[in-house]
C-alpha cells in the first residue's frame, strides 16, 4: 500500500492534537480527582482550583479540535468513531459539561451546600472522564467490529473488553499522578507535600498498570518499533518516581507528560496505518487512506494547521508563564461569591 | 419515534438552549471590551464598576455557552454520521478552523482576562478582553460558513464514485454569498441581544438608584451604561434591518420553497406576492385550510427582488418543480414532501421579525426619555428594561428555527444554480448504527442537564443582575502596586 504524504501528515497531526489534550487536559482531570484528597477545608479546595483556574478552559480546546480536525481530515474516521463509541461519548460529553460548569460556577455562591454540589460535579467528571479516554483508545488499538461499509457492528458491552478496561486504569492512574506532581509543582506548604507523597504512589501504579496494558498491548497489536515509545513511557515513570522523590518537581511533571506522550505515540504507532482497524476483517478497517479528505481539503488544512498550531502553543505557554507563581493557602484571598442563591427581599420592592 | 426525529428533537434542543448564550457572549464581550477601554483611557473608575459588573455576568454566561458547545462538535459524527461522511470534505474544514483560530484564543485569554488582573499590564490586560471579543465574532463567522453550506452548497464538486462532496475551493466555502449575508445578520443580532442586556439591567439600576436618592450613581454609572446598551441597539436594529432585506434577497433565489413556506403561499399568484400579516387555519403542511385574513399586496415581492409585481412561485408549483428535478420517490417508493412545516416556518419568520423589532423600538424611547442629560425614574421603565431583556433572545431563536425547519426536507438544500447532486435529504443524513432507544436515551440526559444548567443559569444572572455593580473598586494592574511584587505573602488580588 502506498500511502501520500499528507494523509501520514494528518495522521501525525491528530496524534499531536491528542498528546496537546492529554497532557493538558490530563493534568486538570487529576486536579479535579484530587480535590476531595487534598482538599480538606474550603481553603485549600479553592487553592486546588485556582492552580488550573485560569488554564482549563484553554486545555480543553485541544478536545474540540482534535475532534474537529479528525472531522476535517478524516471525516469516515470521524463518523464510524463517533457513531460506533456513542454511548461512551455521551458519557463523557455529559461529565465534562457538569465538570466544566461546576469550576465557573463554584466560586458565584458562597453556600456549603453549593460548593458541595460544584465539587462533586468537578470530582465525578474528572474520574468518569479520565477513566474513559482510555477505555476508548484501547479499544482503537484493539480494534472494533465493523461491516463492509466501515460501520460500526460491535455494541456497547463489546467496548467493556478486559484489555479496554485496564487502559481505563491506565488513564486513570497516569492523571492522577500527572495532577498530583502538577499540584506539587505549583503550590507550597502542606499541599505540595502531600502532593508529592501521593505522586510517588501513583507513579508505582502508573508503573504496574501501563507496564501490563502497554505490554500486553504491544504484542497484540505492536510493530518492532512501537518497543521504543513503550521504552520510553516505562523510563519516563521511573524517572517521575525519582525526580518525585528528589523533590524536583518540574522535572517530575515534564517526564510525567513524556510518559503521556509516549503512549500517545504508542497508540497511534500501533494503528498506523489504520485509524479504525475492524477487528473481525482486516479489509473493513478504516486507513489513513480510505478514511481520509481529498488531498485538497489535507492541503487547505495542513497550511492552516501549520501556521496556527505554534501560535497556539506560543500563547499558551505565555499563559502558564503568567500564572508561573506557586501559590499557597495563604495567597488565596476572601471568597467572592454572593451569600445565597436567593434575591434579597425588598430588591424588587419600592 | 423513530431514530430520525429524536435526532432531530436532540439537535434542535442542544442548538437553541446553546444559541440561547452565544449571542449574549458575542455581543456582551465587545461591550464590556469598550468600558474597559473607557476606563483605561479616562481612569474614571465609574467605566470601571460598569466593567465589574457585566464582566461578571458574562462570565457566568461564557462558562455555559463553553460547556454546551462542546456538544456540537461531536454531534454530528454521533447522531448524523452519514451526513458527516457526505459532507466532511467541505463541513469539516470550517468547523477545524474556528476550533484552532478562534476558540483557543477565547478559552485562552478569557483565562488570562479573568484571573490577569493584578498580573498583566493595564493594556495587555485590556488587549486580553479584545481578543476574546474578536475570537467570538470569528467564531460565528467560521460555524456560519459551515451552516451556508448546507444552506447553499459552493465550492465543492460531487465525486459519484464516492457518492460525496469534494471541496474545490476554500475560498468560495468562506465567501459564499450566504455567509456574507448571515453573517451581519447574526452578528448585529448578538449586538441587539447585548444592547438590550445591558439597557435593561442599566436601566432598572438607574431607575431605582434615582429613587433611592442615590442620584450620583443613576447619572453617573447605569445611566452610561443604559445609554451606551440604548446606542448599541439602535445601531443593531438598523444592521439587522439592512442584512436580513439582503438575506432574504438570497433565500428567494436560493431556497425559494422556504420563502415561499414563510409567506405559507400556496398557489403562484398572477402578480405580485403580498406580504402576509396573519394566516389563521390548520397549516398542517395543507395548502387547502389557510386562510390569509390581513395582507400587504406586493409587498413580499417588492422584498425579493425590488418590484412589487413581480410573480413569485408558490408552494405547489415549487413542489411540482422540486419533484421534477430532484426526483418523485424516496428509495421506499413514497412520495418526497419537499414543502417544510408550515406553521413553523410561517410564524418562526414573524416572530423573528417581531421581537427584533419591539426591542429596537424600545431603544429609541429610551433615547428619547434620557436626552439631554435626563435621568428618569419612573418605576415603569425599569420595569420595562428588565421585560424587554429576553425579547432579542427569543427573536434569535425563532430566526434560527426558521431557517432550519425552513430548509427541511433537506440537510444539505441543492444550489438551484449549483451542483444538484451535492444535495441530501435530512432522512439519509442520520445514523444508522445505534438504535432508537439509545439516541432516545440520549436526548432525554441531553434535555434534562440543559434544562438544569439554564435554571442555574438565570437564576444566577438574576442573582448578580440584583445585586448590582460594586460599591468600591481600585486599581488592581501592577503598576498601580509596586509593592506588592515585592510581597511573596500578598494575597491574588483575585481567586475561585
Amino acid at each position: 500500500m502506498d500511502y501520500e504524504f499528507l494523509n501520514v501528515l494528518w495522521f501525525i497531526l491528530i496524534a499531536i492534537l491528542w498528546t496537546g489534550y492529554l497532557v493538558l487536559e490530563g493534568f486538570d482531570f487529576g486536579v479535579g480527582m484530587l480535590l476531595p484528597i487534598l482538599g480538606k477545608k474550603e481553603k485549600e479546595r479553592r487553592l486546588i482550583i485556582n492552580t488550573i483556574g485560569p488554564l482549563w478552559d484553554g486545555n480543553e480546546v485541544w478536545l474540540l479540535t482534535a475532534g474537529g480536525a479528525t472531522f476535517a481530515a478524516f471525516p469516515e474516521w470521524y463518523a464510524s468513531m463517533f457513531s460506533g463509541f456513542y454511548i461512551p461519548l455521551l458519557i463523557i460529553l455529559i461529565s465534562l459539561i457538569i465538570r466544566g460548569i461546576s469550576f465557573e460556577y463554584r466560586s458565584k455562591i458562597e453556600s456549603v451546600t453549593w460548593k458541595k454540589w460544584c465539587d462533586t460535579g468537578i470530582i465525578v467528571g474528572s474520574w468518569v472522564t479520565s477513566v474513559l479516554w482510555g477505555v476508548a483508545f484501547a479499544n482503537l488499538v484493539r480494534g472494533v467490529e465493523m461491516d463492509a461499509n466501515h460501520q460500526f457492528t460491535g455494541g456497547f458491552f463489546a467496548l467493556l473488553s478486559p484489555f479496554a478496561l485496564l487502559g481505563g486504569v491506565v488513564t486513570l492512574l497516569l492523571f492522577l499522578q500527572h495532577g498530583a506532581v502538577f499540584l506539587a509543582l505549583k503550590t507550597d506548604g502542606e499541599i505540595r507535600a502531600k502532593a508529592t507523597a501521593l505522586a510517588a504512589k501513583f507513579s508505582l501504579g502508573s508503573i504496574a498498570a501501563a507496564g501490563v496494558w502497554a505490554i500486553w498491548g504491544q504484542l497484540a497489536y505492536g510493530k518492532g518499533w512501537t518497543w521504543a515509545p513503550v521504552l520510553i513511557a516505562a523510563g519516563s515513570l521511573v524517572a517521575v518516581y525519582l525526580t518525585n522523590r528528589k523533590g524536583k518537581e518540574g522535572w517530575a511533571f515534564v517526564f510525567s507528560a513524556l510518559a503521556i506522550l509516549a503512549a500517545v505515540v504508542f497508540i497511534f504507532g500501533s494503528l498506523f496505518p489504520n485509524v479504525m482497524p475492524a477487528s473481525n476483517n482486516a479489509d473493513y478497517s478504516l486507513t489513513i487512506m480510505n478514511a481520509s479528505s481529498t488531498p485538497y481539503t489535507l492541503k487547505v488544512m495542513s497550511w492552516v494547521a501549520v501556521f496556527l498550531v505554534p501560535v497556539v502553543l506560543g500563547y499558551q505557554a505565555w499563559t502558564i508563564w503568567v500564572f508561573r507563581k506557586r501559590i499557597k493557602v495563604e495567597h488565596i484571598p476572601e471568597p467572592i461569591g454572593l451569600e445565597s442563591l436567593s434575591v434579597p427581599k425588598g430588591t424588587f420592592g419600592a | 419515534m423513530e431514530s430520525l426525529d429524536i435526532a432531530r428533537w436532540q439537535f434542535a434542543i442542544t442548538t437553541v438552549y446553546h444559541f440561547f448564550y452565544v449571542p449574549l457572549t458575542i455581543g456582551l464581550a465587545p461591550l464590556v471590551a469598550i468600558m474597559q477601554t473607557m476606563w483605561v483611557r479616562t481612569n474614571d473608575e465609574r467605566w470601571l464598576k460598569l466593567t465589574k459588573f457585566f464582566g461578571k455576568l458574562l462570565l457566568i454566561n461564557f462558562a455555559i455557552g463553553v460547556v454546551t458547545g462542546i456538544v456540537q462538535e461531536f454531534q454530528f459524527g454521533m447522531n448524523w454520521s452519514e451526513y458527516s461522511r457526505f459532507v466532511g470534505d467541505v463541513f469539516g474544514a470550517p468547523l477545524a478552523m474556528e476550533a484552532l483560530a478562534a476558540f483557543f484564543v477565547e478559552s485562552t485569554f478569557l483565562g488570562l482576562w479573568i484571573f490577569g488582573w493584578d498580573k498583566l499590564n493595564k493594556k495587555v490586560h485590556l488587549a486580553t478582553i479584545w481578543l476574546v471579543a474578536g475570537a467570538t465574532t470569528l467564531s460565528a463567522y467560521f460555524i456560519l460558513a459551515a451552516n451556508s453550506f448546507m444552506q447553499h452548497p459552493v465550492g465543492a464538486v460531487y465525486n459519484p464514485e464516492t457518492g460525496r462532496a469534494e471541496m474545490e475551493s476554500i475560498w468560495a466555502v468562506l465567501t459564499n454569498n450566504t455567509v456574507l449575508a448571515a453573517f451581519p445578520h447574526t452578528i448585529t443580532a448578538a449586538w441587539l441581544t447585548a444592547g438590550t442586556f445591558v439597557a435593561g439591567i442599566a436601566g432598572w439600576w438607574m431607575v431605582r438608584e434615582k429613587r433611592r436618592g442615590n442620584a450620583e450613581i443613576a447619572t453617573g454609572v447605569y445611566r452610561r451604561g443604559f445609554r451606551l446598551g440604548l446606542w448599541v441597539m439602535v445601531i443593531a436594529g438598523v444592521g439587522l434591518f439592512i442584512s436580513g432585506d439582503a438575506q432574504a434577497k438570497l433565500m428567494f433565489e436560493q431556497q425559494p420553497m422556504k420563502m415561499a413556506a414563510a409567506e405559507a403561499i400556496c398557489e403562484t399568484p398572477d402578480g405580485g406576492t403580498p406580504f402576509s400579516l396573519l394566516a389563521i387555519g390548520d397549516f398542517s403542511n395543507d395548502c387547502e385550510n389557510v386562510n390569509h385574513v390581513l395582507s400587504v399586496p406586493g409587498v413580499t415581492s417588492f422584498l425579493a427582488k425590488g418590484d412589487f409585481n413581480y410573480q413569485l412561485s408558490g408552494i405547489n408549483d415549487l413542489q411540482a418543480q422540486y419533484a421534477e428535478k430532484y426526483g418523485q420517490f424516496d428509495e421506499n417508493g413514497k412520495e418526497i414532501n419537499y414543502v417544510p412545516d408550515l406553521t413553523m416556518t410561517y410564524w418562526s419568520f414573524r416572530l423573528m421579525i417581531g421581537w427584533a423589532a419591539f426591542s429596537a423600538a424600545l431603544a429609541l424611547a429610551g433615547l428619547w426619555l434620557t436626552r439631554k442629560g435626563r435621568t428618569p425614574d419612573n418605576k415603569w421603565l425599569g420595569v420595562l428594561g428588565i421585560i424587554a431583556i429576553p425579547t432579542p433572545f427569543l427573536a434569535s431563536s425563532f430566526g434560527w428555527i426558521f431557517t432550519e425547519m425552513g430548509r427541511q426536507p433537506w440537510v444539505v438544500a441543492p444550489n438551484p444554480n449549483g451542483i444538484a447532486d451535492i444535495r441530501m435529504l435530512t432522512a439519509d443524513g442520520v445514523t444508522t448504527v445505534q438504535g432508537a432507544g439509545v439516541v432516545l436515551g440520549s436526548l432525554t440526559v441531553f434535555t434534562i442537564v440543559y434544562t438544569f444548567l439554564t435554571f442555574i443559569w438565570a437564576r444566577l444572572i438574576w442573582r448578580y443582575m440584583a445585586h448590582g455593580a460594586p460599591a468600591t473598586v481600585f486599581d488592581e494592574s501592577p503598576e498601580a502596586n509596586p509593592d506588592r511584587e515585592n510581597d511573596p505573602d500578598a494575597p491574588l488580588s483575585f481567586a475561585y
